[in-house]
């Protein structure tokens, strides 16, 4: 297996506080890795220097082996990396069509036809169908739940058709049978070949769902392995339980 | 393919024959005065709500393009000797077009930056153009201003050109309105609206979509300005480049409705006329201006959303729950397009 996405030495201060510190990392292609550590230890802004929301003090991120001085979000969603946010983010004052409509890439000269064609519109229809929103695809985002907002935004992100997508808290919020929702998806599309990076807190999920799992503390890497290896990690163990 | 609903191209055709009818229905030399500065405030909010409105990019800067479209026609009339008569209303389009192509690289700047600190950008360009205006004395004659000729057109319908070169800049504003709203561009303008991070991280040009959107609006202003520096026959830099017609332009779309294709236009029917009856009826005691501030904030603080998203909202409260739109359902269609 070969790296799909890289992350060399990343640091980023806020202040004096060293966010991320020193990270490095690998995401092999094919596989669903799960990113974990305790609360403030870095990982959505580890997650947010890979796809450019921040930019790095310093290190380097590299993608289907190019390195990205400066990533660029548009940039990696054309080029096959999307993510989405812990709070779920969606167009609130668009549909749910519209809002996966938009993320269907266009040519400069499409840029001017009609927002929804029949095409897209099927398309989009399609995606919704399989996380059972089609019901509500013409209705506003903002009327959303939570729950169904993060389907919208998981469901959004596909639309780029993309070889890997970071998960930041997939079911954090959400009720248990959308969490199953969640994993069924995740399970089906990484059979059909998509890589998973995933911030997740939920650990049995992580353990039944990721492998390798990489464990973050104080902005650095502290551990990678299988789950069941990871799981009885003194060092993980004193990371989370302080012991 | 665009689709115009038979509802939606009644109303634009039937409003459109009011406003050519009006010049022959009431062609007192000043009722088609009022109606001259009214149309143009309908193309300036129309144009302003382009960025402001579909992108929420809140520009306080559109003066300084009408501005650029009021000097370009006086200085092709000064310089280049465009002549006199239909000739300055033929040459409109080319003042877009330069106008647009001017607000490029300023659109370039200002949109690398949002919310409160691109309105103070833009209001500062505005005064950038003013001091322009005032300093670049061999082309804009400096604050002694510039002269338009004295159209040869007959004296008892002489506003009448004016009114109607006015009327077709508006419609092309409402047309570049409705083709962007219901374009990929409208939608990738609204989802920078609510969201302009997101939007880049979902593929959307963002860059390419506001830039589209600033120098449009910015072209159509611009011929407004180019119609108004003819029909004031003079002008100068603080009259054509003024703060208060950015504010004029930005209050009517709020008032009608911010995002709205038809929302601008509606403002600016209540408001310039109810200006311009406050101002007559008051004199010169400038309580108009009360009267005129009090107008907006009643309708502001009935309707918050503006006239044309309240009413919608309104109606779709009322309808009969079977069939259509259940309870919660967006009243105003979610691209904020009147259908």
């Amino acid at each position: 297996m070969t790296a799909l996405l890289e992350a060399s030495d990343l640091r980023r201060h806020f202040g004096g506080v060293a966010a991320v510190d020193g990270c490095s990392l690998a995401v092999e292609e094919g596989t669903i890795t799960a990113l974990i550590g305790p609360n403030g230890s870095g990982k959505t802004t580890v997650f947010n220097l890979i796809t450019g929301y921040l930019s790095a003090d310093s290190g380097t991120v590299r993608f289907l082996g190019k390195t990205l001085r400066r990533p660029d979000p548009t940039a990696l969603f054309r080029g096959g990396l999307s993510r989405t946010f812990q709070q779920a983010r969606v167009f609130a004052a668009l549909t749910l069509v519209e809002n996966l409509v938009v993320a269907i890439q266009q040519p400069r000269r499409g840029l001017f036809r009609a927002a929804t064609s029949q095409a897209d519109r099927a398309r989009a229809v399609e995606v919704l169908d399989e996380f059972g929103l089609a019901h509500l695809a013409d209705r506003r985002a903002g009327e959303l739940s939570f729950g169904q907002r993060k389907l919208l935004e998981f469901a959004t992100v596909l639309m780029g058709r993309p070889r890997i997508v970071l998960l930041d808290e997939p079911t954090s919020g959400v009720n248990p049978v959308m969490v199953e929702t969640m994993e069924r998806h995740i399970r089906e599309l990484h059979a059909q070949g998509m890589t998973f990076f995933v911030v997740e807190h939920d650990m049995h999920m992580v353990m039944r769902l990721c492998n390798p799992v990489i464990v973050l503390d104080h902005g650095a890497k502290i551990m990678e392995g299988a789950p069941g290896i990871v799981q009885r990690d003194p060092a993980v163990l004193d990371a989370y339980l302080g012991a | 393919m665009r689709t115009l609903g038979a509802g939606g191209l009644a109303r634009g055709l039937g409003f459109t024959a009011c406003l050519l009818a009006f010049p022959f229905l009431f062609p007192e030399h000043w009722v088609v005065n009022i109606g001259i500065f009214t149309v143009m405030y309908m193309v300036l909010a129309t144009s302003w709500n382009i960025l402001g409105g579909f992108a929420g990019y809140l520009s306080l800067g559109h003066a300084a393009f009408f501005g650029l479209g009021a000097y370009a026609e006086a200085i092709a009339f000064e310089h280049i000797g465009i002549g006199s008569g239909y000739r300055p209303f033929a040459v409109l389009p080319l003042i877009g077009i330069g106008v647009a192509v001017l607000a490029v690289p300023i659109a370039w700047v200002a949109l690398r930056v949002r919310a409160a600190t691109f309105a103070i950008v833009t209001i500062s360009l505005l005064f950038i153009v003013q001091q322009l205006a005032f300093n670049l004395h061999s082309l804009t004659n400096g604050a002694q201003g510039l002269s338009m000729p004295i159209p040869p057109f007959s004296v008892s319908t002489y506003e009448l050109p004016f009114y109607l070169a006015m009327v077709g800049v508006w419609a092309a504003a409402v047309l570049a309105s409705w083709y962007v709203a219901t374009g990929k561009i409208g939608l990738m303008l609204f989802a920078i609206r609510d969201d302009e991070e997101r939007a880049r991280g979902v593929g959307v040009r963002v860059t390419f979509a506001k830039m589209v959107a600033f120098v449009l609006s910015a072209g159509l202003a611009g011929m407004a300005g180019g119609i108004f520096a003819y029909y004031e026959g003079f002008i100068y830099p603080q009259f054509a480049i003024d703060p208060l017609v950015t504010i004029g332009a930005v209050l009517m779309a709020f008032l009608g409705g911010r995002g709205t294709i038809w929302g601008p236009t509606l403002g600016a029917l209540i408001l310039v006329p109810t200006q311009q009856y406050l101002a007559f009826s008051q004199g010169a005691s400038q309580l108009y201006l009360i009267a005129y501030a009090a107008v907006f904030l009643t309708i502001m603080l009935i309707m918050p959303r503006g006239i044309i998203p309240s009413v919608a909202d309104f109606v779709v409260a009322r309808r009969p729950k079977n069939g259509a739109p259940r309870s919660g359902e967006p009243a105003t269609p979610v691209t904020g397009v009147p259908s």
